[in-house]
């Protein structure tokens, strides 16, 4: 799916990254902490967070996440939007809470980037 | 100020003195907006190497939450990067409260960490198990009141 479909979808706001609507994902994964995004999160992933700080800018470089959606309506301030332009990371912001936005994405066919995680493991 | 200054000098071992890249960067504690720079900047140079992209992953989830632990709990601390042609290894060195109880650190879901650390979306007490899960070798030594050591190695397959 085109991240102009997803936006489409749940009706977002592109922040940072018009021009690169046209990217394809298939995958995606939620979280507010920052840990289990790093522990678990995949490349070229959608990651769905409503936290709006800096460090899920710079997680999502090292992670090679493609793109970020704000959940619950979250704006993020500017030092983020400067960051996520810098690394060329889109963010686009949905007034869809969490469990909605994921809904939403699972039923037009994009899935977790894992389903489960292994036990007694912080890595699946 | 000892450990700290100690780590600016890197241990050598036989393997890294056959090493492709070496740099030392310098974190400072408390500065949130900063935390992860160091991290970002680990993960473009291991790219740029070439690396397998498992190992990067691996390197940058060690590296990040390391850099989170100095900048959340430490005055100061410094990350050592050193890549050879088998292994990413970092030496990180702090000086601050240091580790009490390493055991009781280690375990999921412990954390001391206050309230602005939990709002950057850390401090859940998954930190040094996640950095122990990305390495094959994971060696944490601490001396309250003066400050952490961390060795980690991520072998390249």
């Amino acid at each position: 799916m085109k991240l102009q479909e997803v936006k489409k979808i749940l009706n977002a706001e592109v922040i940072v990254g018009e021009e690169k609507l046209d990217m394809e994902v298939k995958t995606a994964f939620g979280a507010d902490l920052m840990s289990d995004v790093l522990a678990f999160a995949k490349a070229g992933s959608l990651l769905l967070t409503g936290l709006t700080n800096s460090q899920v800018i710079r997680i999502a470089h090292v992670m090679d996440i493609a793109a970020i959606i704000l959940v619950r309506g979250k704006k993020p301030p500017t030092e983020t939007i400067n960051l996520a332009k810098e690394f060329k990371i889109p963010v686009l912001t949905t007034k869809y809470i969490l469990f909605e936005t994921a809904g939403r994405l699972y039923t037009k066919g994009i899935v977790g980037c894992l389903e489960q995680v292994e036990d007694h493991s912080a890595h699946g | 100020m000892v450990v700290w200054n100690k780590l600016k000098i890197t241990v050598h071992t036989a393997e890294t003195e056959n090493y492709l890249y070496k740099n030392s960067f310098d974190v400072e504690g408390g500065n949130f907006n900063n935390a992860g720079a160091v991290s970002t900047q680990v993960k473009s140079i291991l790219k740029n190497i070439g690396l397998p992209n498992n190992v990067i992953r691996k390197a940058a989830i060690a590296c990040y939450e390391s850099e989170i632990n100095i900048v959340s709990y430490a005055r100061q601390g410094v990350i050592n990067l050193i890549v050879t042609p088998k292994t990413v290894e970092f030496d990180i060195a702090d000086e601050g409260p240091g580790i009490p109880d390493i055991e009781l650190a280690m375990e999921q879901g412990y954390s001391t960490a206050d309230r602005q650390i939990r709002e950057m979306g850390f401090g859940a007490g998954m930190g040094l198990y996640n950095i122990k899960c990305s390495s094959d070798i994971f060696n944490l030594t601490s001396e309250v009141d003066k400050g952490t050591f961390l060795k980690i190695i991520i072998n390249i397959p």
